[in-house]
This record gives structure tokens, C-alpha cells and sequence, in this order.
């Protein structure tokens, strides 16, 4: 992972978009590297939260427009790149939280959208950058912005394509949390450290089915949830947790 | 049951149970595999005590493909003496219920052996493929013909000429999927089905194969025809007599088969 840096604290592993000086901008390295991460993460059952997050200012500012040709094909960019790593996002079942810790641009505010939590710093902004340059918001952008703030913010967002300063995005149920930028980091891992000591694979069924919510019927999902709640009785997670509700005990979740 | 190298095979509560077991290599299948599998599931077709059968895979696949070198060095005569795919013909030939249970990748001959069962219960995680055509061949176990009738031409040629896997829930839009389970509760969920049909009567189930079976190849008048030499034959049975007799004397039936 050559743009990325990936350390693990305490169950919680941070993946750090590390090209400080293009304001962590996207180049097809990145993409690659991100799947690797989370492959790593998927893989080690020590993780139990994943924090992506951006070294020096922004976030992320999206596609590096600088290594892009003039006559490339933007489809094919997307389906090579980007696809594979939203959808690689969207599997993934462990707590996923964006720390948005500066500006996050067009793909940039797409890689947010793609995770479950997005903790803002006071310094965060989101924009809809595409629509400046004449292009429309890709790698799952036109998915989840009208899932997380409805159709007539979406769209409004999208085409207008103005800032939307951290405290805004907090009133459209866009960020979890606006934290301060002083000990950002810590109250960062803070999150994360309280989502990593949760049960694990229960928070992972609920993702799993809560996303297929969109696109089913009732009728299903109480099949799924029956699934759900029948693999979640099984774990042992569930039994700590009955204990430490019979005890009257705060529950120690393991993850299984 | 037996000593099998390739598949494990056991009988419970009326389900005859086999579990393909090469999962070094993703159960990819072998020769030696299919006549295993044919051979076992003649075994249960015969075995009065199992009244359905259930395929999975162990390990971390149902079956990614088949046993490549086995078949680099072959020839059309060498393949037309072996007639390897006979034993594929034996499949069609079972009377009881197949279910299988399909989890991650069913690719090649392990795709030809889900469309090869009746009933497929495929977790959310599982890809179906035949990546025949990036070797250089095509399906030889009956998946051309398979998916095409499944799925209809438009469909089916993308898939082969493209070898691409399409996730479970495409197969599922495709109705190659009978229900799509979460890959937790993927084998619980078929012995379930399994178990249920292990209730009713035995000859019915046999008899409805065959019919629907007939459906798929025949004009609407054969099939008619067919499902009505089938539907009086069931009169002849014990347990269409008892059926009848339990329901007028609102009772559950105890069906025997006979």
C-alpha cells in the first residue's frame, strides 16, 4: 500500500489516505490500495472498527484531475477503479466510519457517503464538485446522498454543487457528529474504540440487511430479518449479553 | 456409508446427504467425482428410508469448475470412447427431490451440477459462471442447453460468451434460484425445505418431478397429456387413498410411499 497508511489501535484500524500534498486526491494507486486495506481489515478478526480518514488538510478532493488524459473514457475509469472499490466498501461488514477531517470533493464526498458513520471535524466541508466541470457524481454518490438526505437535498447538492460546512452537514443528517478539530484524532478513535467493543457480526447483519431495505419488500425483509436474528442468537456475543442483562453487568463483547 | 475420496455421503432424518469434499482445490470436479455422485445418488434413489437429497459443497465453495489437466491432453476420439458426460445423463434419471445448497463460487461443472438438481437454496455470497469459453471450450454437461432454457437466449449467450459469474442475486432474477438464503443459515434453511418434503407423499413428489420435468421439453398438450396418465396413476397408490381419508376425517395423513 503505497497511498495509504494502515495502522491498528486498539481494534480500531485507521486507514489514512496519505498524499498530503494532492490533498489526498485519488489515482488509480489509491483505489487499489484501499481495497487492499479493507481486504486486511476483513481478514483480521483483532479489527472490529475501520476509520478512513485523510493526512494533513482535507479529506479527500476526489479524482486527481492532473493525471487524467484529455480523450479518457470516464466509464471505463469508473468501472476499472472506482466500482470495484465502492463495491468492495458496500460488503464490508465491520463499522465503517469516514473521519472527515477536512474538505471532502466530488469522489472525495463519494468515499464518505460509502461508509456507515461520517464524523465531521469542525473544519470539514463537503462538496459536490462534479458539476463545475460539467460532470455528474459517480462511485455511488447518486446511490446514497438521496438515501441519507432525500431526493430534494440530493439533488439540490448535486446540482448546485455549493459547500456544505460541517454544521450544515450535521443538519441534514449527512455527518454523525461534528467534533473539534483540537484532539480530533482521539475523539476519532474514541468512536471507533466504543463501535469496536459492540457485537461485532450483529452490527454486521444489521448493515447487511439494512442496505438490501432499499431494494426489497416487506416480505423479504422479514425473511432476512429472521435470518439475521437467527444468526445472531447464535453468537456468543448474544450470550454475554443476556448474562450481563441478567447480572445486571455491563456485557464484555468479543465479536463472535 | 461407504468410502468415498471425493464426497461425503450419509442419511439423516430421511434426507440423503451429500457433501462434495475437495475443497483444496474448491471442489473442482473430477471424473472419479461425478461417478461418486451418480453412483450415490442411485444409492438413495432405491434407499426407501430417504425421500430427499441435498447437495453442498464443504470448505469455502460448492464446486469452482472442473479438474482442468485431467482434460488438457484429450481428443475427440479419446473424449468420444471415454463418454465421460454419460454419467451426467444418470442425473436426469433420479426420481427423488435434489436440493442443493450452494455457497461462494458454482463454476463450470459445478454450476452444470446445481442446474442438474431440482431445488437450488444459494446463499446471498454465491457466483455461478462457466468460464468454459475463456479456455477455449464451452459447457459439455448439459449448461448450454441448461441455461438457455432457464433463462432464455438473450441472457444465456452473455453469460457464456462473456464466462463473467453472476452473483446470486442475478441468478435468483434469472429464476435459476429457488430461494436466496443468508450464507449462515444456507444448510439449516435446505434440510428445512429437505425435511418438509420428507413429510408428504413420496409418490406424489415423484410423480410431479417427472411431470414438471416433461413441462420443459414438451408442447403444452403432451405435457397435459403426461400429467394425466401421472395424475390417475397416483390413484392406484395406498397413500392417495389415505390422504383423501385423513382430510375427510380432518386429520394429518401418515404417508408411507406405498
Amino acid at each position: 500500500m503505497e497511498t495509504v497508511a494502515f495502522e491498528v489501535e486498539n481494534h480500531v484500524a485507521w486507514v489514512t489516505l496519505d498524499r498530503p500534498d494532492r490533498l489526498n486526491a485519488f489515482n488509480d494507486q489509491m483505489n487499489r490500495d484501499i481495497i487492499a486495506a479493507i481486504k486486511r481489515a476483513e481478514k483480521d478478526d483483532d479489527i472490529r472498527a475501520v476509520v478512513i480518514t485523510g493526512a494533513g488538510r482535507a479529506f479527500c478532493s476526489g479524482e486527481d484531475l492532473s493525471g487524467v488524459q484529455e480523450d479518457a473514457n470516464f466509464g471505463d475509469i469508473l468501472r476499472k477503479r472506482y466500482n470495484p472499490m465502492v463495491q468492495r466498501l458496500a460488503k464490508f461488514e465491520k463499522p465503517l466510519i469516514a473521519a472527515v477531517n477536512g474538505t471532502a470533493a466530488g469522489a472525495g464526498m463519494s468515499l464518505a457517503l460509502a461508509c456507515d458513520f461520517r464524523l465531521a471535524s469542525e473544519k470539514a466541508s463537503f462538496i459536490e464538485a462534479f458539476i463545475h466541470v460539467g460532470l455528474v457524481p459517480d462511485s455511488g454518490n447518486l446511490y446514497y446522498l438521496p438515501r441519507l438526505v432525500g431526493y430534494a437535498k440530493a439533488l439540490e447538492l448535486a446540482v448546485l454543487g455549493e459547500k456544505v460546512s460541517a454544521e450544515e452537514a450535521l443538519n441534514l443528517g449527512l455527518v454523525t457528529k461534528v467534533l473539534p478539530h483540537d484532539d480530533y484524532n482521539a475523539s476519532v478513535q474514541a468512536f471507533a474504540e466504543k463501535l469496536a467493543g459492540m457485537p461485532t457480526k450483529a452490527i454486521g447483519l444489521i448493515k447487511r440487511y439494512m442496505r438490501q431495505s432499499f431494494e426489497t419488500n416487506l416480505d423479504q425483509m422479514l425473511e432476512n430479518e429472521a435470518f439475521a436474528q437467527r444468526t445472531a442468537g447464535q453468537t456468543a456475543d448474544h450470550q454475554a449479553g443476556i448474562q450481563a442483562f441478567l447480572s445486571k453487568s455491563k456485557p464484555a463483547f468479543t465479536g463472535k | 456409508m461407504s468410502n468415498h475420496k471425493f464426497i461425503r455421503v450419509w442419511e439423516e432424518n430421511g434426507i440423503g446427504r451429500i457433501e462434495l469434499n475437495r475443497t483444496k482445490v474448491l471442489n473442482a470436479i473430477n471424473r472419479p467425482m461425478v461417478t461418486e455422485i451418480i453412483t450415490a445418488l442411485e444409492q438413495f434413489d432405491r434407499d426407501h428410508d430417504v425421500s430427499a437429497i441435498v447437495i453442498n459443497g464443504g470448505g469455502r465453495a460448492f464446486a469452482a469448475g472442473a479438474d482442468i489437466d485431467e482434460m488438457a491432453g484429450d481428443t475427440p476420439v479419446s473424449l468420444e470412447l471415454l463418454n465421460q458426460f454419460a454419467e451426467w445423463d444418470r442425473i436426469q434419471g433420479i426420481k427423488k427431490p435434489i436440493i442443493a445448497a450452494v455457497h461462494g463460487f458454482a463454476l463450470g461443472g459445478g454450476f452444470e451440477l446445481v442446474l442438474s438438481c431440482d431445488v437450488v437454496f444459494a446463499a446471498e455470497d454465491a457466483k455461478f459462471g462457466f468460464p468454459e469459453v475463456k479456455l477455449g471450450v464451452m459447457p459439455g454437461a448439459g449448461g448450454t442447453v441448461k441455461l438457455t432454457k432457464a433463462m432464455g437466449k438473450a441472457k444465456a449467450l452473455e453469460w457464456l460468451w462473456t464466462g463473467d459469474s453472476m452473483d446470486a442475486a442475478v441468478a435468483e432474477r434469472h429464476g435459476l434460484i429457488t430461494r436466496l438464503v443468508a450464507p449462515e443459515v444456507l444448510l439449516e434453511e435446505a434440510l428445512a425445505f429437505a425435511a418438509r418434503l420428507v413429510q408428504q407423499a413420496p409418490l406424489s413428489l415423484r410423480l410431479i418431478k417427472d411431470t414438471v420435468n416433461k413441462a420443459i421439453d414438451y408442447s403444452v398438450y403432451e405435457g397435459m397429456q403426461a400429467e394425466r396418465k401421472n395424475f390417475y396413476l397416483l390413484f392406484a397408490s395406498r397413500d392417495q387413498k389415505e390422504g383423501m381419508k385423513a382430510f375427510i376425517e380432518k386429520r394429518p395423513p401418515e404417508f408411507r410411499g406405498e
